[in-house]
């Protein structure tokens, strides 16, 4: 079955493509860039490597651009998912959501309503088991946003291993956060993962930061041979 | 040990992680063994020695266990309680005299309880996650234990402990799954 995958640029859209390509064939990523940064349906920081990303993974990307206006967007979301039936021939979409109703709900629709498949492979996965796969199976994300106490400025820009885990198994204990930022307490960047066939290595960047919100916004990035 | 049957349109198919392993989970977090079997591959020896069967939902655009419900005629004659899960309620449905017809819901819905039931943990109302294209006229006999605007959501055998749930429980009505199972322990 051909799959499209929808891409924010992040770990669990990139670990659902991985999932995928397991069991069917990805012939694209869909990506919605959206203008507004408090969109509940697409994650901002970074989206503009998206590209980046797809070409290190040697896979096509249809993006499509939203003003992010709530329940509009769904209308740019189904155009981006009918261009990949157009361009691709995608029968069904993949999505990286966990939790969220709010989104799953929202695809599902879109996808029923123009007959495909919708997947959600990672949907009520175990935090820990999938954020322990996700380092073991070679991802290497790293943080891009934190928007919730007691993040700190020093998180922006950190790369989730072993030792990031442990710390946000604290956090997850004493401040009731998501250990997979489910909650919106952080967004991540996709830098490296089995299927990139190279990895991405950042040049220049900025932190924006102050209480407990902040940004870690790649300027420059190349890709590099593995 | 609890019997989780997969009613994806194939085997280990990108479905399975959504629809059986969240169903999974919840029988281990309550403390109940389990072992799964997609629905083509069941044998009388999958059905030996076990406490109760779920037969788990599908993608909402696949129907293909209901183009094959010849393959469920099993579930006429099984002895232990079962709990079909949407696709899991329709294959219950169709085996014993039910019908399916076309309603789409998807998403967040009230479900009213009609006939209380532990099952439903005695509420009277509650707000559940659906996702499917048809819905079941129940065989006839079968008791309604809760509805929706659009659809019968909660069904039982009048006699036996066979029920059917149009809705996902899996998603934030963790404890359907958990009272069945301790029916199953009874």
């Amino acid at each position: 079955m051909k799959l499209g995958v929808l891409c924010s640029g992040g770990k669990d859209s990139w670990y659902a493509c991985h999932l995928a390509m397991q069991k069917e064939e990805v012939v694209c990523l869909i990506s919605v860039r959206s203008w507004n940064e408090e969109s509940y349906m697409f994650h901002i920081p970074n989206i503009h490597l998206v590209p980046l990303q797809a070409e290190a993974a040697g896979l096509p990307l249809v993006t499509v651009e939203t003003e992010g206006i709530e329940e509009a967007e769904l209308n740019d979301l189904s155009r981006a998912i009918r261009l990949a039936v157009e361009e691709y021939g995608i029968e069904g979409v993949v999505t990286g959501a966990l939790l969220s109703v709010y989104q799953a709900s929202r695809v599902q629709r879109i996808c029923h309503d123009l007959d495909l498949w919708c997947f959600n492979p990672l949907w009520y996965t175990d935090p820990e088991s999938y954020m322990e796969k996700l380092v073991s199976n070679g991802f290497r994300a790293i943080i891009t946003g934190v928007f919730a106490a007691p993040f700190s400025a020093d998180w922006l820009g950190r790369e989730i291993d072993r030792e990031l885990l442990h710390d946000l198994q604290q956090y997850v204990r004493a401040h009731h956060i998501t250990l997979t930022g489910e909650g919106g307490e952080y967004e991540t960047l996709v830098v490296d993962a089995p299927l990139f066939k190279k990895k991405i290595v950042i040049q220049e960047s900025e932190k924006e930061y102050a209480n407990f919100r902040g940004f870690f916004r790649v300027r420059r990035a190349i890709l590099e041979a593995k | 040990m609890i019997l989780l049957v997969d009613l994806s349109w194939k085997a280990r198919s990108l479905s399975r992680d959504e629809f059986v392993a969240p169903v999974a989970r919840i029988v281990s977090r309550a403390g109940y063994e389990w072992r799964e079997v997609h629905f083509s591959a069941i044998s009388s020896q999958d059905i030996n020695d076990i406490s109760g069967i779920i037969l788990c939902g599908t993608a909402i655009k696949d129907n293909v266990f209901a183009e094959r419900a010849e393959e469920f005629t099993w579930l006429r004659d099984v002895n232990v309680p079962v709990l079909g899960i949407c696709a899991g309620m329709q294959a219950l449905c169709l085996i014993h005299g039910g019908f399916l017809r076309l309603a789409c819901e998807i998403g967040m819905t009230t479900v009213r309880v009609t006939g209380p039931d532990p099952l439903l943990d005695n509420r009277q109302s509650f707000e559940a996650y659906e996702l499917h294209s048809f819905a079941c006229d129940p065989p006839p006999g079968w008791v309604v234990m809760a509805s929706s605007d659009r659809c019968v959501q909660a069904v039982r055998h009048p006699n036996r402990p066979l029920y059917g749930v149009m809705f996902h429980p899996e998603v934030r009505n963790d404890q359907v799954v958990e009272q069945f199972c301790a029916l199953c322990r009874t």
